[in-house]
């Protein structure tokens, strides 16, 4: 696996923008500045940026309802989701979608989704699409471990495996489906073995190391543009923040996280792997994670300042409209 | 101009479009029939015929027979439609929406007002429905008002050979994700279809018969049962209108207003169940819109709040007939006592 210096601070670049939102969003969302509800993102950067490394403009994802580093890894616009999340105008979807339902399609990023096991099927359409047409793309489609025991992830899988769609399915597995252990939930206790049992080729992967990631996904993609039909990655990691905020996670062990923060976090390993291998020198990374904080400074600051959206919005974009026409 | 089934005018309609526009594909279970069984390939063409041939016609990258997994192929056509295709989906009776609710009422209906109007979602759901085919409680249901219900759905009922070809092809041409509601009932009707294709507006209700006595509005199968009452009306010196809804979503309540204007009664024929139905729907519109031109209460025709029967005898006395609307309509006439 060949990565040069440019990507390999692309990455980190992309995993400090999602800590630094999900921090800021949580920092935020406590003081009663956004609606509704959040759910973040942080500890599992590795993930989203490692799988997302390797795709193309024209690759889609589906995501879940933790969907905001999948978002960023996609190359969707972080002041715009910044206002979808404070529900203000600009929002990536207009204020109508929030934190739950960030999408940008022209990105290939067809949704957060409210619905666990939402993505799957959206995931196979968009790998259909690509067959029909007879273009190289792919899609993946992210999940959480609540979905993977969902009919619509198992279905998909089956599908994908029918028409050999290029489908990455990619369990994100970070201990808990809202409240309930996956180490309690999955039948079998081998999410691989289950995925192969479709069909899938699948491999178990270690969310907090980058580079791991980012192999396995690569690797998996690259069959699957040369027609080797579905894959299957189960990645390991933690959810730093609880299911929703607000949520005082009673059913965690206490110290659980924090004992993840400071041996297994990945954007500290994939710092000191970075600097130990004399791959980046330190004051790069600082730099990088400098630029993140501005950044999302920015997109904050522009959330606050941007007014809420048009009540006459409330009716548009129910139906296309066609000039002249009933909807 | 020639006489074609119902099931000939939606395999013209697919056909025509799939010939004219090479996005539109159609995914389902046994939409061709036989896949995976050497030798057999379209076998069934699905499950009533409507799609047979065109597999042969279009070849495996267009026709997708699929495993018996609504989620999976309704969440596809879906996914599909977003990433520029325009799939047309066989969910193969509506009965099964429950097993993929989600990516029709959650998903598909909601992308473009979720998404802030960036996302067109061209998906044509293909579904059979209705009463009267000794089909029982799990094959028999009208669930169009559930989707009705649901904003962003387009929903269409069409009511002849004609109405199904017409209607199909603005489905397919639509935007927005279409609910297409095929009365098996209806598959062997016959009636005058154009051999060119020619779409039929959505939210344009067809008023198939005029006369002051009272207004009749109809959808589907129940239509042709209007009509008949409508006959026997008129011998008797009760001219009626009839309006044929042709969409529940969008509602025509133009037509329907315009008539009960004229007429000052309404009888609104659903075979659907009656409670949250579309015919109480209707009759709450018109109560709020139009009570200063009702001259009578308004009458629902609908079957009763029973699932769909078996036994033939049952299924008779559930779905409603033209008997029943002749009875409605002159109850509105009778001097009130």
């Amino acid at each position: 696996m060949q990565m040069n210096a440019q990507q390999l601070m692309d990455a980190y670049q992309g995993m400090c923008t999602i800590r630094e939102f999900e921090e800021r969003v949580h920092k935020e969302f406590a003081t009663g500045q956004i609606p509704g509800f959040v759910h973040l993102y942080a500890g599992e950067e590795a993930s989203a940026v490692g799988v997302c490394m390797d795709l193309r403009p024209e690759d889609h994802i589906a995501s879940t309802h933790r969907g905001h580093g999948h978002a960023i890894a996609k190359g969707c616009d972080v002041g715009a989701m910044m206002k979808e999340i404070f529900g203000r105008q600009g929002g990536l979807c207009k204020g109508k979608g929030g934190s739950m339902h960030i999408a940008d399609i022209a990105k290939g990023m067809l949704g957060a989704n409210g619905i666990v096991g939402g993505g799957p099927p959206l995931a196979c359409g968009a790998a259909l699409a690509a067959k029909v047409k007879g273009t190289q793309a792919v899609a993946v489609a992210f999940f959480g471990d609540g979905a993977f025991n969902q009919g619509t992830t198992l279905e998909s899988m089956n599908f994908a495996a029918v028409y050999a769609l290029p489908v990455l399915f990619v369990l994100e597995d970070n201990g808990y489906a809202e409240s309930t252990a996956s180490s309690w939930s999955i039948g079998g206790h081998n999410p691989v073995r289950r995925a192969e049992g479709f069909g899938l080729r699948g491999n178990r992967v270690d969310g907090h190391d980058f580079f791991a990631v980012y192999r396995a996904a690569k690797e998996a993609l690259a069959r699957m543009r040369a027609g080797g039909g579905p894959e299957f990655l189960h990645i390991e990691f933690t959810r730093y923040f609880g299911h929703f905020e607000g949520d005082q996670m009673t059913y965690r062990p206490p110290g659980e996280v924090k004992e993840e923060r400071n041996y297994l976090d990945c954007l500290k390993f994939m710092r000191a792997r970075l600097v130990s291998a004399g791959l980046v020198q330190p004051q790069v990374l600082d730099r990088i994670e400098a630029e993140a904080a501005a950044l999302i400074e920015d997109a904050v600051g522009g959330a606050r300042a941007a007014p809420p959206p048009d009540r006459a919005d409330l009716l548009t974009d129910v139906y296309k409209t066609y000039p002249g026409a009933l909807a | 101009m020639s006489i074609k089934s119902f099931r000939m005018a939606l395999n013209e309609a697919m056909r025509q479009e799939m010939e004219r526009d090479p996005t539109v594909i159609a995914l389902g279970e046994d939409i061709a029939g036989g896949m995976g069984a050497l030798g057999q390939q379209d076998a069934w063409g699905d499950v009533l015929g409507a799609s047979k041939g065109l597999l042969g016609e279009f070849g495996r990258n267009r026709i997708f027979d699929t495993p018996i997994s609504e989620s999976a192929f309704i969440g596809a056509a879906a996914g599909a439609a977003v990433a520029g295709l325009r799939p047309i989906a066989q969910l193969m009776f509506v009965d099964f929406f429950g097993v993929c609710g989600d990516q029709i009422v959650n998903q598909m209906a909601k992308f473009r007002y979720m998404f802030g109007g960036k996302a067109t979602t061209p998906v044509v759901v293909r579904t059979l429905f209705g009463a009267g085919t000794r089909a029982a409680s799990q094959h028999s249901q009208c669930l169009y008002p559930i989707f009705t219900h649901i904003p962003g759905l387009k929903v269409v009922i069409p009511s002849s050979p004609y109405e199904a070809k017409g209607l199909m092809i603005q489905a397919i041409r639509d935007d927005d994700p279409v609910i297409f509601f095929e009365h098996k009932a209806m598959y062997d009707d016959v009636g005058e279809v154009p051999d060119e294709p020619y779409a039929i507006p959505f939210g344009q209700a067809n008023l198939l018969r005029a006369g002051g006595s009272a207004s009749i509005v109809a959808t589907g199968r129940m239509v042709k049962h209007a009509m008949q009452a409508a006959a026997a009306l008129e011998q008797a010196g009760m001219p009626c209108d009839v309006i044929d809804l042709r969409t529940t979503s969008p509602l025509d309540t133009n037509t329907i207003l315009t008539s009960v204007a004229k007429t000052g009664r309404l009888v609104i024929v659903d075979e659907a169940s009656p409670r949250c139905g579309l015919a109480a729907d209707i009759s709450a519109m018109v109560a709020q819109e139009a009570f200063g031109s009702l001259r009578a209460p308004i009458r629902m025709v609908t079957p009763p709040h029973t699932p769909v029967p078996f036994a033939p005898v049952l299924e008779d006395a559930y779905v409603p007939g033209p008997a029943q609307i002749e009875a409605a309509v002159r109850a509105l006439l009778e001097p009130r006592k």
